[in-house]
């Protein structure tokens, strides 16, 4: 009946679900071209440009990438953000999916756990910024407490430069709990009879995690690396409100940077020249991830062909 | 044979279950410190903060920080800021992705899945290079200092929303759709008569998570909004934190905070289960 009914009106039919279609999906493709596409394309410009907002821009070629490679700052934020990666994720990876397994087995009172453990993360920002600035506090601060109690000297944490990115990494892993979930979520998806047939077999517990969990849940792993790749590149918050940045520009976060030379000295141009390098930076590692994901990904798809 | 096996295998997974509460509890009670230290922070008189060594139950409990907050500072009005900020980006968020996941989702249209590609892809970029253009369209448009460029963007963007609520929507039974058409209902009929009622978990996923994600933001208030009393809480924190003298009022900066996350802490607890659901759902897997 309804085939008929299409076969009647066919082509008439199918041009009126075209323009519903894009009807339905134009609010999002507006935004899509004037607060995306659009901005992505003149923030490119005005990385040619010498633009304070006040006078037009004025086109300068490749002078502001010329001012960047002489921009000891530049470096330095940089080294600081890529030292902050470098801390956070693979400790962050590995702990997350270390909780995941606890949280996959069938003990009483689970879900309780999963909260607990699952609460830090969603209150990211500047409260818990400011919580963890009383915690690191050098003489009062319960951290240096209770490291005293096992006869631990504790550093001056944020004010001190050798500590002060350590600490603020150490403050992410409080809201590991995010992507803790996301394991889960994938571990629960591995049907049970592949343990259970392992376990006929023998296998040892080892063996198990590492031939069947791994394998399983290689694709949520490569989902969290390029999601705590991309936001880690992005860090603000605890540079802002913790360190401003210091001491001694040691948390000098490239997004940071790139802040003060947009908001605080209007130097857009710059800034744009900034923000497009960190852009293709997260480009070409986004890429190199996923080219290599085929060493260490496990597609099922692939497998049952 | 078999029974000593057997017993074996339950003494195993009993001392298997002890390690895992073992680690579960010590872990849990790490996690749990910072938010009690807090708490009691915040309970605290204000001559008790800069205690050697700590203090770690407050004595006496000092509830009136709580009330002092309230009162000596603005704080209902920063609260007012932020839940009409966040409410007016749910709405904006709802709005936008819901209909474009309809159209991504059942509506077939040349291009329609490059237009999704492109979309998705958006995802991956850091906002930095969307800012500063946006920031300079909206001090053109002379947004600046007020809500707008916090709220209108919203009944534009999404693109991870789109991504979750189309997974939802390919899930529902085309049948419904198909019977509902018989009777002369159009695609927008369709849409809010069968669809979205039948995506109500979706879509409460979609307002928790915009509800997080404007309630702790930080970087975009701080850009878009100068005058003090347009402040959202998470903004006013920290110039709480700025303000003079602030130092001696630790426990107050201590009760704010705690008070801003608890409208999370209550939410997220309470809809727990429904999140998660949404997270397996968004199928990361695939």
């Amino acid at each position: 009946m309804i085939g008929r009914l299409l076969a009647s009106r066919g082509w008439n039919l199918t041009r009126r679900e075209a323009l519903e279609c894009y009807l339905f999906i134009s609010p999002v493709c507006i935004g899509l071209l004037v607060f995306t596409i659009g901005p992505i394309l003149a923030s490119l410009y005005f990385s040619f440009t010498e633009y304070n907002i006040i006078r037009a821009p004025k086109w300068v070629g490749l002078d502001k990438f010329h001012d960047l490679i002489q921009d000891e700052l530049f470096w330095q934020s940089l080294k600081v953000t890529s030292l902050y990666v470098a801390m956070h994720l693979p400790i962050s990876l590995v702990l997350a999916l270390g909780i995941a397994l606890l949280m996959n087995q069938k003990v009483r009172g689970i879900i309780f756990f999963r909260t607990v453990y699952y609460l830090p993360s969603v209150v990211s920002g500047v409260a818990v910024a400011l919580l963890w600035m009383w915690i690191f506090n050098p003489e009062f601060g319960i951290l240096n407490t209770l490291l005293a109690l096992v006869n631990i000297q504790g550093p001056a944490w944020l004010f001190d430069e050798h500590w002060s990115l350590p600490a603020i990494a150490l403050m992410s892993l409080w809201g590991v709990g995010g992507s803790m979930l996301i394991y889960l979520a994938g571990l629960q998806g591995i049907p049970s009879e592949l343990y259970e047939a392992a376990e006929i077999d023998g296998a040892s517990r080892w063996r198990r995690f590492w031939f069947i969990t791994l394998p399983l849940l290689s694709t949520v792993i490569l989902f969290n690396l390029v999601m705590g790749l991309i936001a880690s590149f992005q860090e603000f918050t605890p540079a802002y409100v913790m360190t401003s940045g210091g001491p001694n520009f040691s948390t000098l976060f490239y997004n940071y940077y790139l802040y003060e030379n947009a908001f605080e000295y209007l130097y857009m141009g710059y800034a744009s020249a900034m923000a497009w390098v960190l852009l293709v930076i997260v480009l070409i590692l986004t890429l190199l991830v996923f080219k290599s994901s085929p060493m260490w990904v496990f597609y099922q798809e692939r497998q049952e062909e | 044979m078999s029974v000593v096996q057997g017993t074996s295998r339950t003494t195993s997974l009993r001392l298997e279950h002890f390690f895992t509460y073992l680690l579960l509890v010590m872990g849990g009670v790490v996690i749990c410190i910072p938010f009690f230290w807090m708490i009691s922070t915040s309970l605290k008189q204000q001559m008790d903060v800069y205690l050697f060594p700590p203090q770690w139950i407050p004595e006496p409990v000092q509830w009136d920080n709580y009330r002092q907050v309230m009162t000596f500072w603005p704080f209902w009005p920063y609260v007012g800021n932020s839940v009409f900020v966040s409410v007016g980006s749910i709405v904006g968020k709802l709005f936008a992705s819901s209909l474009a996941a309809y159209g991504f989702a059942r509506l077939r249209a040349p291009g329609r899945n490059v237009i999704f590609i492109i979309l998705l892809s958006t995802m991956m970029l850091p906002s930095q290079v969307t800012l500063i253009p946006q920031f300079i369209l909206f001090s053109k448009l002379r947004w600046i200092d007020t809500f707008k460029p916090l709220v209108v963007p919203a009944f534009f963007l999404g693109p991870f929303y789109v991504f979750l609520l189309r997974q939802f929507f390919m899930t529902i039974s085309f049948e419904l759709e198909d019977a509902a058409r018989m009777d002369g209902c159009n695609s927008l009929q369709v849409f809010y008569r069968i669809i979205l009622p039948l995506s109500m978990p979706a879509l409460a996923i979609v307002a928790i998570f915009e509800f997080r994600t404007r309630w702790n933001d930080f970087l975009e208030p701080l850009i878009f909004l100068n005058t003090p009393s347009k402040r959202t809480l998470a903004l006013a924190l920290q110039f709480f934190q700025g303000s003079e003298g602030v130092l001696p009022q630790l426990h107050l900066l201590m009760a704010a905070s705690f008070l801003s996350m608890v409208p999370l802490l209550v939410l997220f607890t309470v809809a727990q289960k429904r999140f998660i659901q949404g997270i397996v759902f968004t199928g990361i897997k695939g």
